[in-house]
């Protein structure tokens, strides 16, 4: 997916502006939180699992290259075809060698957000593929031509109505307002495609060495189908998806459905281990995964590995200030919020997306919510000095900090310039005592606020006064 | 026992009726307060705007001007947070300074956390009549565990009742230079803070972070709403606010 990160602030404005949006967030908001909170009171050692998954995917990390091997040996046993890439393109190449190899024509996709990094649908339909997407949401977004603006719900910036619209629109049927009869007509518009499709690809939640599975998490039962109906069934994978065992599954899975929508578990978990085997009613002929690198392996090596021990679940975004208000897409690529303010810049570069890890209070809602333990507000923290470090920033921010630095660490010029800013603030506060504007710098702030004003004399000044008295 | 108090250069400049009520509290908990004149600031805006080098040398001028005390109070969960929670990883590559930032850490209380955990104090002496609604800042809340604190400390205020607002830990918007860096999203964030705390219906506001007082005053004012008062922890429970000192 193209990146757009740069233009954040831009882009963010027009969201806040946006009605429709502003609607659909609102009536978002707190859903997931809530259902999330919820759900998480069934466990009663909720901190000790949240703690072991936090272990678990460090350790995977740490012997990522074992794990991958043993993960590559089992699969290979079982009749998977394994392919490893290391950029989007050799992916994209891969999955369409595959499918001109058996002669396929149309392809149903499970929602993957590699693919969506990749452009995967956008590559299969210019090499001649028709490309259908198949979890509810994602189709939604190909039929209107927008990209996901949150990893589990791709359309959560849409409202019902929207999508009526949508449906009446491309489907040609009279329009529909109830919720479950647009499911009804979007199901009966995708059977057919099952059924008649030669290719099936899917993501994977995780892969499962000990078993050479991939194994994928959904709701709607499309990602079943996907796996099991066509002739073919690619999967793809970033290398940081490996698990050790089926144990170390089922303690991550109680974590990512509760963390993701609240559910004790998702409707449907489905492990693919091979191809179909002659005793099986159905499967693919083929099962190809290809394992995937794009940055991973970089990332493993630097000060922002822990932000591999995503496990994708969306709480972040759904806990942050700022994802509430502006939603997915003013974020500029495949994944928003706060693990996408660390993983845009970690994967495109830190010099395409420098507001992302600045466009934070770090309130570190999202980190206490993260069912891995990733200390996201830490992980923007050191972007942002590597900003510092690169001379990313802007001069007058550079300029306005070591200005701060230099006072601050000269108590008596410090004090002096204290005094004379309490001063004029006060001043400026006028009767009301509210700063209504601002200078350059500052100006963002009155925007929509005003600013309290001083109280005309500073602490140290009063303190220091009756000292003497 | 000596108490240093870390007035914080926001309180500092912005409202010293913040300092002065945290100086009340603790002398009438009886604690020897020292407030060192060389104090400026812990450092967080240079650490949280990635200037790491200017962090570490306020974070050193903290270190030397406390470390002659028992305790150091600071009546703001974000600077006390910063102390707490960020001095050991911000001077990690300082080995010579372990000892002293381990010292400072455990000697570093926010102010209400400190006048009920150290001090275990019964009677405050301020008073007032109406109702509150509390807000509970990010970092002292997830930081530094403030949150059952100031509300234990407010039920002892003659005349005040509490009245919890629907989302106490939810973001004020305010982030530092968040807020002037992205004004329009910090301004639309503390909105639907004003929203609580209007729906709330209480006479004041009150918290324990400055920062967060500005926000979200700032926003209740644009948006027209001159009724509500929004008072620090500090200066509800000295019964001081900024009107008197003046």
């Amino acid at each position: 997916m193209q990146v757009t990160s740069q233009q954040f602030k831009q882009a963010a404005s027009r969201k806040l502006a946006d009605h429709k949006l502003q609607t659909a967030l609102m009536n978002a908001r707190g859903r997931l939180v809530a259902a999330r909170a919820r759900s998480i009171q069934e466990l009663d050692n909720f901190e000790e699992i949240r703690q072991a998954a936090a272990d678990i995917r460090d350790h995977c990390l740490a012997y990522l290259d074992v794990y991958l091997e043993e993960w590559e040996r089992n699969a290979r046993a079982a009749g998977t075809i394994v392919h490893w890439a290391e950029s989007h393109e050799e992916m994209n190449r891969l999955v369409l060698e595959i499918a001109r190899r058996n002669q396929v024509r149309k392809v149903i996709k499970s929602k993957s957000m590699l693919g969506e990094e990749s452009g995967l649908n956008e590559y299969l339909e210019e090499g001649g593929l028709e490309v259908r997407e198949t979890d509810l949401g994602e189709y939604i977004i190909q039929q209107a031509g927008e990209n996901p603006s949150h990893i589990i719900a791709p359309a959560v910036h849409k409202s019902k109505d929207e999508i009526a619209d949508l449906f009446a629109e491309k489907h040609k049927r009279p329009r529909l307002t109830e919720i479950e009869a647009l499911t009804h007509e979007a199901r009966e518009i995708l059977r057919p495609h099952f059924l008649d499709a030669d290719m099936g690809i899917t993501g994977a939640n995780f892969l499962v060495a000990e078993t050479g599975s991939t194994m994928i998490v959904t709701n709607e039962g499309n990602g079943r189908m996907t796996t099991t109906m066509p002739r073919v069934h690619v999967a793809v994978a970033g290398i940081e998806k490996c698990l050790p065992t089926l144990e170390d599954f089922s303690l991550l899975m109680r974590l990512l459905a509760r963390s993701a929508t609240g559910q004790s578990i998702s409707n449907y978990l489905s492990f693919t281990t091979g191809p179909k085997r002659p005793a099986d009613k159905d499967g693919p002929d083929e099962f190809h995964v290809i394992i995937v690198d794009i940055g991973r392996s970089r990332v493993l090596g630097s000060a922002l590995r822990e932000a591999l021990r995503c496990i994708r679940c969306g709480a972040c975004m759904n806990h942050c200030p700022v994802y509430q208000n502006i939603g997915g897409h003013a974020y500029g690529w495949v994944y928003p919020g706060p693990i996408g303010s660390v993983l845009t810049p970690a994967y495109v570069g830190i010099d395409k997306a420098l507001d992302l890890p600045n466009a934070a209070t770090l309130c570190n809602q999202c980190g206490v919510a993260c069912p891995v333990k990733i200390p996201l507000p830490d992980l923007m923290r050191k972007l942002r000095e590597r900003q510092v470090e690169l001379r990313l920033r802007p001069g007058g921010e550079r300029l306005g900090l070591k200005v701060w630095a230099w006072l601050a660490t000269r108590p008596r010029l410090y004090a002096l310039a204290t005094r004379i800013a309490a001063r004029l603030g006060r001043l400026a506060g006028g009767r009301e005592r509210l700063i209504h504007w601002l200078p350059p710098g500052a100006s963002q702030w009155t925007l929509g606020r005003d600013m309290p004003a001083p109280r005309g004399r500073t602490f140290r000044d009063i303190y220091a006064a009756r000292r003497r008295a | 026992m000596r108490v240093g108090l870390f007035v914080t250069c926001l309180a500092d400049l912005m409202r010293p009726s913040i300092g002065l009520a945290a100086l009340k509290l603790l002398e009438q908990a009886g604690c020897e307060v020292v407030v060192p004149a060389s104090q400026t600031c812990c450092g967080q805006p240079g650490y949280n705007s990635g200037d790491r080098a200017a962090a570490q040398a306020l974070a050193r001028k903290v270190i030397a001007e406390f470390e002659h005390c028992d305790y150091v109070v600071v009546p703001s969960g974000s600077c006390g947070g910063m102390i707490r929670t960020h001095y050991p990883e911000l001077l990690a590559d300082a080995p010579d300074l372990k000892e002293r930032v381990a010292w400072l850490v455990n000697r570093t209380h926010e102010l209400t956390d400190f006048l009920v955990n150290v001090m275990h104090l019964e009677q405050v002496p301020g008073r007032f009549d109406g109702t509150v609604t509390y807000h509970d800042s990010c970092a002292g809340l997830r930081e530094l565990g403030v949150k059952s604190q100031p509300r234990a400390l407010l039920s002892r205020v003659p005349g005040l009742a509490l009245k919890e607002m629907q989302q106490p830990e939810q973001c004020c918007g305010f982030g530092g230079t968040f807020a002037v860096k992205y004004g329009e999203i910090s301004s639309r964030i503390a909105d639907q803070k004003c929203q609580d705390v209007e729906s709330a219906g209480a006479d004041a506001l009150v918290l324990g972070d400055l920062g967060c007082m500005l926000s979200i005053e700032g926003r209740l004012r644009r948006r027209g709403d001159r009724k509500t008062r929004v008072l620090h922890v500090a200066e509800v429970l000295a019964g001081m606010s900024g009107e008197e000192i003046e």
